[in-house]
């Protein structure tokens, strides 16, 4: 899934400061798994500011909404009767949804909540790594179900650096050598012949060298 | 002969072959260079020209190396893929060679985040297995990595690196027989401390028949104290120092570490001398390029063959 952290306050203040009534609108899918921007954290996020607000002696009005899919315009479309209520938005989803929220709406201004950080998959309570860069190729059926291009720290596509100690990235003991995990498993597997099929260098253009990425599927289209 | 390279010469004469390293300045100081380039001039075969090492900017491989090549002298010419894409690494490539520069060294890189730019975003268009790839099609296809021909080809002599102690240890000789694979033609290692892991990998090695496909050069490092080897031990990914190691370089006063340092390069260089395999040394003296014509002096391997 995508996930995202909530950005510091003092950002998001600086950002609603000269606007008085806010649409405060979160997102039910990935922002509300990774605790980020689901309808708990526009709750919170909502008495934070209102209880910056008294500090300053202002008051703010902030109308809640958590929509099921920001990234979906059947549901932005959902905000269409306050708009005209309020004098900017502020979407607690990843950068999609803010941007469909953005275009539906050219004429209220749209700042973000969180900052969207990657796909990822949860490892533990609370816990999220990285996991797909969506290079548009997935080549998990030959390294044994890891990733090298969003797991290895130079996204190396034949094999480990010089730099791994103990299983570990020369970037920090945190991190866990992607092609160290690719080999154990291809042992695992009985495949330790593949590791020396050169892997030849990656076309860049699926993974966004070729400019934005689209999928059109006449199949679906109205 | 594939090249012009005096490297590729000196190693298929037989002779063990020598190299060191320069690394460039981190200003417009070609003097540098050339002071650097003059300290081990006689005792080398090939003079390694660091590329952004460490990830810190200094003057380009490039452009170093061609100061040395203008002295009349072996530049090796290094190139990590961390900061180029694959169009200006070929462009480097092809302007190095036209700049008299045969001979290269193919690497991924140390991560930015271990220099002074590590807000900046490491390119990894292509992995070091992949340049050597590169530049072998270069060279002997007269292809560019986009398929396109070339119009005279450079014909580089080309070099990977190899690190024998970094895991997983099963996966090491693997990894070097890929490099040799995509057209590597010699190899130089991470410095070589532990002697005895450093054979084993030798023996998997030649168990292969690898060391009659390339030529690998034993990476030998002198260590100026134990303050030094302890670093090397703790702080740098990748590097294995043995206890003993340590033990025998705080054995000695402090006036006397410098010494003792050198006097165990010298002593690995002759037990490494005789390993079924290493066909040669690569000495990174950092920051003590003075010390180099003593270490190869007294360890057998001066004067250099004349070509």
């Amino acid at each position: 899934m995508i996930t995202a952290e909530q950005k510091p306050l003092k950002e998001i203040i600086e950002y609603i400061s000269p606007y008085n009534r806010i649409l405060l609108v979160g997102c039910n899918e990935c922002v509300t798994v990774c605790a980020a921007g689901g309808r708990k954290e526009v709750g919170l996020l909502a008495s934070a500011l209102h209880l910056n607000c008294l500090k300053q002696g202002k008051t703010i009005e902030i109308k809640e909404l958590t929509l099921e899919r920001q990234c979906d315009p059947e549901y932005v479309e959902e905000l269409v009767s306050e708009i005209g209520r309020v004098d900017a938005i502020v979407s607690m989803a990843c950068g999609c949804g803010v941007q469909s929220v953005a275009a539906r709406y050219k004429e209220t201004p749209v700042f973000p909540a969180v900052n969207t950080k990657f796909m990822g998959a949860s490892v533990a309570q609370g816990i999220w790594e990285e996991r797909c860069k969506g290079c548009g190729d997935c080549m998990l059926g030959i390294t044994g179900g890891i990733c090298p291009v969003a797991r290895c720290s130079k996204h190396l596509l034949n094999g480990p650096c010089g730099g791994t100690s103990y299983g570990m990235c020369e970037i920090s003991p945190d991190v866990e050598c992607a092609w160290c995990l690719i080999w154990e498993r291809l042992k695992a597997l009985g495949m330790e012949k593949r590791y020396e099929e050169i892997m030849e260098a990656k076309d860049w253009r699926p993974a966004g060298g070729g400019g934005p990425r689209k999928i059109i599927r006449e199949d679906l289209s109205l | 002969m594939k090249t012009e390279s005096r490297l590729e010469k000196v190693l298929a004469s037989g002779a063990l072959a020598v190299t060191s390293e320069v690394g460039p300045p981190r200003g417009a100081l070609p003097e540098k260079v050339r002071q650097k380039a003059t300290l081990i001039k006689d005792h080398v075969d090939g003079i390694n020209v660091t590329d952004n090492q460490t990830a810190m900017v200094r003057m380009s491989s490039w452009a170093a190396g061609v100061i040395i090549k203008q002295m009349g002298l072996d530049p090796i010419l290094q190139m990590v893929t961390r900061d180029r894409n694959r169009l200006a690494m070929q462009s480097d490539i092809i302007g190095a060679y036209s700049m008299g520069i045969n001979t290269m060294m193919c690497l991924s890189g140390d991560h930015v985040k271990f220099g002074d730019h590590a807000n900046a975003n490491g390119v990894f268009d292509i992995d070091s297995v992949q340049l050597v790839q590169t530049v072998r099609r270069m060279r002997d296809e007269g292809k560019f990595q986009g398929g396109a021909d070339i119009d005279t080809p450079p014909k580089m002599f080309i070099g990977a690196a190899a690190n024998p102690f970094a895991d997983p240890f099963e996966l090491r000789v693997m990894r070097l027989a890929k490099k040799i694979k995509a057209g590597a033609d010699f190899i130089q290692t991470q410095c070589i401390f532990n002697l005895d892991k450093f054979e084993k990998y030798m023996e998997m090695m030649c168990d292969r028949g690898l060391d009659q496909q390339v030529h690998l050069l034993a990476g030998i490092t002198p260590m100026k104290s134990v303050g030094m080897a302890r670093y090397m031990k703790n702080k740098v990914p990748g590097m294995d120092v043995p206890d003993d190691v340590i033990k025998r370089m705080a054995g000695v006063s402090k006036e006397e570490q410098p010494e003792e340092g050198i006097r165990i390069a010298i002593e690995s260089i002759q037990r490494l001398k005789e390993v079924k395999g290493v066909h040669g040394f690569h000495i990174m003296a950092i920051e003590w390029e003075e010390k180099v014509p003593q270490i190869v002096e007294k360890a057998g391997l001066f004067p250099r063959p004349v070509l």
